[in-house]
């Protein structure tokens, strides 16, 4: 294969990034059901139309690459291979929970998968990962970091002074941007002057590229190579993946219940589900409905099985409140 | 007087002011949504247009230095961060640039910027979008820093803070949006830098700030039932902050309290005891006593939270040991 060809994705490899894009959905709905229910109090803001990113973007990854992200980040959690249990502890406030109860949905943590954490201050991660692609640079590691944010971070100095320093160094660092053209209430055009969020890159000195983000199979395809400069030494890149998120900004009511009215778009993006999108090029290929439904049972289990965990864990004692100010008190990590 | 909510007197202020000076304009995130900023800045936009209620893109650091150049060209901007964390990303055109304007050019400019950021915490939203902190201001000569507790005081130190001419910051909590209390039609100005007695006592003195000053109150009728006689002084200006009373107040009592909802490390509450122990520790009976967050950032889980906040019964129990109520956490030599 010449450069910049792309391989026939293999089917097992596809079915991967689906069951990945399984989880997220069903362990969101999950989550959004509980929310409902008033079993889940934390602020919950579902990545549910997304996934194809995150599943497209790390499955170019090594388990010990980087990825940070921010208060959506349920699906960059799962799909870098985030422990379910963990992330529904985190959500239940648990001790259990991936961060001991100390973060809840916006705050989620598996540094064993690579995961050094997902944050709500918009773009706050951003140069995180630069630094952590810095630390791969001087270290010699070869670790690449993967940076995940929305449209509305790129309106943060934090994201062009990112660039431009990933750029003047060529740091091992992939800006994957989910553009869902909504920050909030405000859409895309409210706030920027032109969609060309990608733009950044070359204006940086860095590809950029806009793709469809709802295409797990092409998210892969684009990181991978992304992937692949980054190792060699050649620097960052930056993906605008163009998405849509269904839900509201937060929790799991849909927009118009909360008063904010987008355009009639929804209906446009509900048939690009990258969820069904993937199922039916499985289907073409030959896998069988049976499997893609066992495949969606055993997942339903997994997802069950955490809630169970969940709810069954203990809350973090009051002897909690203090400790951990400072690292290494009160019995290091 | 007719009533308001706090929340409806936010918006009431900055409807007039847009109506009475064309100098004002509100920039922010949140100011056109429906949820954002609660019902405080509710359908502004429609009735003032959108070029002067503007909402904004995710660039805090940009829309505040934004706001300070336009009050450096004359304007009377207020800048909103629907949470103060936010706001941590505009700390240089607040601190760098605003609040040392009038000093670097020998008062012949100034930055008569307006910066409102709300306390937004509680709900299981974690260390990132619950933090109060009016102490970094604190310690920034050139800047005002305001907490209105009551619907009274949200108009009037609004109005105030816009026509002051000097950088203000104007700090607001949702926990008190829904409190209500009189709040006359007409615009009016609530002095920065006065405190508002709340409660006359002879016991002790309860100095508070924002929500805790709500608490405060609530606090001082408790102990009152048990024969305790709390004076409380609601701050309402953290910076320049009402010495005079404090210290009168003090002198009466002998016993001094401050309650506010922030780290005690650095904060107000450090600030005002400092004061006291300076220049009337002889005053004092008993050691000086702070009502503030533990030294650690909000935690998440629901059973962390219900611990790390204090609430009246804080303050009420913090009265109690330092009048000796209780034997056991009684301190020696501190009993009058
Ligand atoms: C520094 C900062 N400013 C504002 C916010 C409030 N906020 C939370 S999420 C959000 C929207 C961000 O939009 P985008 O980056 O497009 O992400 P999306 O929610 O669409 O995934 C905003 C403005 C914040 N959390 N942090
Ligand atoms: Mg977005």
């Amino acid at each position: 294969m010449r450069p910049g060809e792309a391989a026939a994705p293999d089917r097992d490899f596809v079915l991967r990034m689906h069951r990945t894009m399984l989880r997220i959905r069903i362990a969101e709905e999950q989550i959004a059901d509980l929310v409902e229910a008033g079993e889940v109090k934390c602020p919950c803001h579902l990545y549910i139309g997304q996934e194809g990113i995150a599943a497209g973007a790390c499955a170019a990854l090594r388990r010990n690459d980087y990825v940070w992200g921010g208060h959506r980040s349920h699906g960059h959690y799962l799909a870098k291979g985030g422990d379910m249990k963990g992330m529904m502890a985190e959500v239940f406030g648990k001790a259990t929970g991936c961060s001991s109860g100390r973060g809840g949905s916006m705050h989620l943590f598996a540094p064993e998968v690579g995961i050094l954490g997902t944050v709500p201050l918009v773009a706050a991660t951003i140069p995180l990962a630069v630094g952590s692609a810095l630390a791969s640079k001087v270290s010699g590691d070869g670790k690449v970091s993967v940076s995940f944010f929305g449209d509305g971070a790129t309106e943060e100095g934090h994201f062009h002074e990112s660039v431009n320093l990933a750029a003047v160094y060529k740091l091992p660092v992939l800006f994957v941007c989910e553009n869902n053209f909504y920050s909030s209430h405000l859409g895309l055009l409210e706030r920027r002057a032109a969609d060309n969020i990608f733009k950044a890159g070359e204006a940086h000195g860095v590809p950029g590229l806009a793709i469809d983000g709802n295409d797990a199979i092409g998210v892969h395809r684009a990181a991978e190579e992304a992937v692949r400069r980054a190792r060699r030494g050649e620097g960052p890149t930056l993906l605008e993946c163009r998405t849509y998120r269904w839900r509201g900004h937060v929790g799991p009511s849909w927009d118009t219940d909360v008063g904010v009215k987008r355009k009639d778009e929804l209906k446009d993006w509900l048939p690009k589900d990258p969820v069904a999108r993937s199922a039916s090029w499985l289907l073409e290929r030959g896998v069988a409905k049976a499997a893609l439904d066992a495949l969606e049972r055993e997942v339903r289990a997994e997802v069950e099985e955490a809630v169970a965990f969940a709810r069954a864990s203990p809350y973090p004692g009051e002897e909690e409140l203090c400790t951990h100010v400072f690292h290494g008190e009160n019995g290091g990590a | 007087m007719r009533s308001l909510t706090y929340a409806r007197a936010i918006r009431e202020a900055f409807a007039q002011l847009l109506a009475s000076d064309p100098r004002v304009f509100v920039i922010g995130q949140g100011l056109w949504s429906p949820w954002y900023v609660g019902s405080s800045m509710e359908s502004l936009d429609v009735e003032f247009g959108r070029s002067r209620v503007i909402d904004s893109p995710v660039s805090e650091n940009a829309t505040t230095g934004a706001a300070v150049g336009a009050a450096l060209a004359g304007m009377r901007p207020i800048v909103v961060h629907p949470r103060m964390d936010f706001m941590v990303l505009a700390i240089d055109p607040i601190i760098n640039q605003a609040a040392n304007w009038s000093y670097m050019f020998a008062g012949k400019a100034s930055a008569p910027v307006v910066v409102r950021s709300i306390i937004n915490r509680g709900g299981e939203q974690a260390a990132q979008h619950s933090q109060a902190l009016q102490a970094f201001f604190l310690h920034v000569p050139g800047v005002k820093v305001v907490m209105p507790a009551t619907p009274y005081d949200a108009k009037g130190l609004l109005a105030a803070a816009v026509r002051d001419g000097n950088p203000v910051l104007y700090i607001d909590d949702r926990w008190l949006y829904q409190e209500t209390g009189g709040v006359p039609e007409e615009l009016y100005e609530v002095p920065i830098g006065k405190a508002a007695l709340r409660r006359e006592g002879r016991d002790v003195t309860v100095v508070a700030t924002s929500f805790m000053a709500a608490q405060a109150v609530v606090a001082a009728g408790a102990l009152a039932r048990r024969g305790v006689d709390a004076e409380v002084i609601d701050l309402r200006s953290v910076k320049p902050w009402d010495k005079e009373l404090v210290l009168e107040s003090v002198r009466k009592t002998g016993r001094l309290l401050v309650a506010d909802a922030a780290w005690a490390t650095g904060g107000v509450a450090a600030e005002v005891i400092a004061s006291v122990a300076c220049e009337a520790a002889d005053s004092l009976v008993a050691r000086p006593a702070r009502v503030c967050l533990p030294d650690a950032p909000a935690p998440m889980s629901a059973s962390l939270e219900k611990v790390y906040y204090p609430r009246s019964e804080t303050i009420a129990r913090a009265v109690e040991n330092m009048l000796c109520l209780k034997e056991a956490s009684c301190p020696t030599g501190s009993r009058s």
